[in-house]
């Protein structure tokens, strides 16, 4: 075999292995149950902090992405709320993720529901594509070690929190 | 003459940020050079809600005096680098523009010597220093032809 054709097939497989390897890492997967939450840490939408996962460690977390221009979002924010302060305490919270969007829509969305969970900001949608979710509104519920235990892509009404999300949490159901 | 071409070539890609810095803002300029991340298109293409928050938030900053640079700024703060279309001028990024640069001096270079090349072994083919001269045998063949055909 000649010179050039071993350059030539260098070549080809060097192009494949670039299509393969774009393929690859576009293709995140949503987390599931069981998978490890991300920890990856994010500004406050208030305040100029950071927090992560870590910091509410040995928590139940209903990590929910959303952003103001979401119509869902808008939807399931009372629910939300009411859920906060129904369950919220040192052993659950509820913590928003604002995706994509615009800080003082934003914050401006966070006063106009009068939601009372911490929010965090992923304005370039890093950390909601490190969770693999395809768009806005979706929840993720982490147990206190940190693992997906439940996940509703798409808005979570008061039913499913109810039904879904309450009897995981410590007192409930199961 | 391509030197020239060359050397404003590599001018226009360096000062266009100081050509831009000074322009008056305008949202249809800008939406040409900035994306709508939800929607993974230049904003200019994009009906979706955020491209439509996307717009007010220019047009506020424009009205309040800003200039493109800025706005560009503004974007990136609140959307990450990826909202703009073109990467920027600046760190790692930098290498988008530079590369292509480099590749076209590399391959002009090699272009340029290939054709020399050439053009060296395409004169050279003719002159009598040129290459091993003819083996004995043929040179007495050379000789006894020459003399059969001299008149």
């Amino acid at each position: 075999m000649s010179l050039r054709s071993i350059l030539a097939i260098i070549g080809v497989l060097a192009v494949v292995g670039l299509l393969v390897f774009g393929l690859a890492s576009k293709g995140s997967s949503r987390l599931q149950p069981g998978d490890a939450a991300p920890t990856t840490a994010l500004p406050q939408l208030e305040g100029n902090g950071s927090e992560s996962l870590t910091d509410y460690k040995g928590r139940w977390v209903l990590v929910n992405f959303w952003a103001s221009w979401c119509l869902p979002c808008r939807a399931e924010a009372p629910a939300l709320e009411a859920f906060q302060q129904q369950h919220g305490g040192p052993r659950f919270t509820v913590l928003g993720i604002d995706t994509q969007d615009l800080s003082g829509d934003a914050r401006a969305f966070v006063e106009r529901y009068g939601l009372s969970y911490p929010q965090l900001r992923d304005g370039n949608g890093d950390n909601a594509d490190e969770y693999g979710t395809t768009g806005v509104p979706e929840n993720f519920l982490v147990d206190p070690k940190g693992k997906v235990r439940l996940v509703v892509a798409g808005p979570i009404g008061e039913e499913k929190l109810q039904k879904e999300v309450a009897p995981l949490l410590p007192g409930g159901e199961s | 003459m391509s030197r020239l071409l060359l050397l404003a070539a590599v001018a226009s890609a360096l000062l266009a940020p100081a050509a831009a810095a000074g322009r008056p803002a305008s949202l249809n300029e800008i939406e040409k050079q900035v994306m709508c991340p939800v929607c993974g298109t230049l904003l200019q293409l994009a009906e979706s809600p955020q491209a439509q928050r996307e717009r007010a938030f220019i047009e506020r900053l424009i009205a309040e005096g800003k200039s493109e640079e800025q706005v560009k700024d503004a974007l990136v703060a609140e959307y990450g680098d990826e909202v703009l279309a073109l990467p920027p001028r600046s760190g790692f990024s930098l290498s988008a523009y530079l590369v292509p640069i480099i590749a076209f001096l590399v391959a002009a270079v090699a272009l340029a010597a290939g054709v020399l090349r050439w053009r060296r072994g395409g004169s050279g083919g003719g002159s009598p220093s040129a290459g091993p001269g003819p083996s004995d045998e043929d040179s007495e063949r050379l000789d006894a032809d020459l003399a059969r055909y001299d008149l």
